[in-house]
């Protein structure tokens, strides 16, 4: 079989070097070398990443904000520091647009709870789309109970695409919010954000954009994006597990009360009245994951230094290989096959449940993802159970999609 | 890693190609349903007890070739017996496919195919799924099992 593909190949990137960044992906599995193909749910976490956590705890660690000592001062810098990295990372106007959070769903829940309380009422609708991940669906569902709203969802179309003339006509004088995931972490649409933005603006609808998946695979401009908030998971961008961020305008920050309470959120505390403190600190009460945040800019700095161009140019091609050859195997049948989408091989296999499938492909090193992707009304609407997911990173390789192909083999043989 | 023919075996194969008792039961006198929501199996387990004895055992649903293999040969296994039996065949099962170090079990029969299971932690909800669900009918519980 084919290990080497000449299209995949790029002067600018190297993947071997690339791949000796992220220690994490020269183990073996058994005998078997390791083919990490679940990038949609986490990815591996390169040198620099590492590096930066290790510095931090080894040389910079002090609680922020207040400190009168050189270390906390120190520890301080690096914090807002990754926060300026991740606002030049979304192409916010300014670092206090940036809000670090627990993960995505934070971020979503945090808007859902703040401006979502302070501007949903009784009759009103919030509107999201079938290809949403469940963090980007309970938390309305949550919001909608409890003020007597409507949740309206956008369907999609049998590649699954979002129907825009659908979505337009769901907007209108009772909608509040258009919520819409970038990247369908099921399903690989990309979806037209801008032009969702555009139509939604013209209602005066404001609109979260789910970045969780895009922010790794694309670049995101946020400004060009038109969108209000934007929220992305700092572990699926090479970084640290348990921090996020969110992005809003920074008009709409303001006028958003608190999240949480308690210290760093406010400006002074009587016992008879409590004034918050200004954008972003109104929205981080009690001390954060100072170290995630620093591990998240040190990600974010690495993939700015590889560079969209060149991950788009690794990624793009090898998507289509890996299209062509799962297209190979007998019975299989991808579920989402959007005109624009990347880096996401979801399918179904006749006669075998996606369960074994990822036991006995894990059994030949290959690392996938099976089950209903924590999108339930997806897999309803193309009438499965669960679905086989094998996602690609900049990391991966034509040699990891040979050795699933040749793994669905494997399946093959015991399945008869 | 254990070979995967320790896990899907030709008997579990078989059943789930074929699976055993499958459809509707009708006039059962007990019955529950049961959801592993990590993968979507789904099963509804329907019994028929005379004079404390089950009589008739149907099972209907999709899932995972474990999960519906499992299902089939527990409804073979447990036809004819006591409803005190099946309890303790849920614990001589359980123990089976989680506990590593359990001796070999004769009063399993054909059940003892699913020992593999235990060397894929990811794999016990699926093979214990069909138990838990005929545990919850014979106890007359109508609240839908779920493995989470």
């Amino acid at each position: 079989m084919a290990h080497t593909d000449p299209t995949v190949t790029d002067r600018t990137f190297d993947i071997g070097r690339i791949r000796e960044l992220f220690p994490i992906l020269a183990q073996r599995v058994g005998d078997k070398p390791l083919a990490y193909l679940d990038n949609a749910a986490t990815t591996q976490k390169p040198r620099p990443v590492l590096e930066a956590l290790s510095r931090y705890y080894a040389s910079e660690n002090a609680n922020i904000h207040r400190g009168v000592y050189a270390l906390s001062q120190r520890a301080t810098d690096a914090y807002e520091g990754a926060r300026g990295k991740v606002a030049r990372f979304l192409n916010a106007a300014e670092p206090a647009e940036i809000i670090f959070t627990r993960n995505a769903t934070e971020g979503i829940n945090l808007v859902a709870q703040t401006f979502g309380r302070q501007q949903v009422g009784d009759g009103d609708e919030v509107v999201i789309s079938t290809m949403e991940h469940h963090s980007n669906i309970v938390p309305w569902q949550m919001l909608c109970e409890e003020k007597g709203a409507r949740l309206r969802v956008v369907p999609i179309t049998d590649s699954g695409e979002l129907m825009l003339d659908e979505l337009a006509s769901l907007l209108g004088p009772r909608t509040k919010l258009l919520s819409i995931v970038h990247m369908s972490n099921s399903l690989g649409t990309i979806n037209p954000v801008r032009r969702v933005v555009e139509l939604a603006h013209a209602q005066g609808v404001p609109v979260l954009v789910d970045g969780s998946q895009a922010a790794y695979h694309m670049p995101v401009d946020v400004q060009a994006l038109g969108c209000d908030f934007y929220v992305v998971t700092g572990h699926k961008l090479y970084g640290p597990t348990g921090i996020g961020a969110l992005y809003g305008r920074r008009e709409l920050l303001d006028a958003m009360p608190p999240y949480q309470g308690g210290g760093d959120m406010i400006s002074s505390v009587t016992f008879e009245r409590t004034t918050y403190n200004e954008v972003p600190h109104k929205f981080e009460a009690g001390t954060p994951h100072i170290a995630g945040a620093i591990g998240l800019g040190a990600a974010v700095d690495f993939i700015a230094g590889v560079g969209f161009d060149a991950i788009t140019a690794h990624e793009r091609p090898l998507l289509q290989y890996a299209t062509a050859a799962l297209e190979t195997v007998p019975g299989l049948r991808l579920i989402g096959t959007a005109s624009d989408k990347a880096s996401i091989l979801s399918f179904v296999l006749d006669g075998v449940h996606a369960h074994d499938i990822g036991t006995i492909v894990d059994t030949e090193g290959v690392a996938i993802r099976t089950g209903h992707h924590c999108t339930q009304p997806v897999m309803e609407r193309f009438g499965v159970p669960a679905t086989a997911r094998a996602s690609l990173a900049m990391y991966s390789t034509t040699m990891e999609i040979d050795q699933l192909v040749a793994a669905l083999t494997k399946v093959r043989e015991v399945f008869g | 890693m254990s070979d995967l023919r320790d896990l899907y075996q030709e008997v579990i194969l078989d059943h789930n190609r074929s699976p055993r008792n499958f459809g509707p039961l009708e006039d059962a006198d007990l019955h529950a349903d049961g959801h592993n929501p990590l993968c979507g199996d789904k099963l509804r387990v329907a019994v028929k007890v005379d004079a404390g004895i089950v009589s008739d055992i149907r099972f209907e649903g999709s899932g995972c070739a474990i999960s519906q293999a499992s299902a089939s040969l527990m409804t073979e296994g447990i036809k004819g017996k006591t409803l005190d039996d099946v309890r303790t065949l849920f614990d001589h099962f359980h123990r089976l496919v989680t506990d590593q170090t359990a001796p070999p079990d004769d009063s399993l029969g054909k059940l003892t195919v699913f020992a593999g299971v235990r060397d894929y932690p990811a794999r016990v909800k699926c093979a214990i799924l069909a138990w838990h669900t005929l545990l919850a009918a014979v106890d007359d519980n109508q609240d839908p099992v779920s493995t989470e």
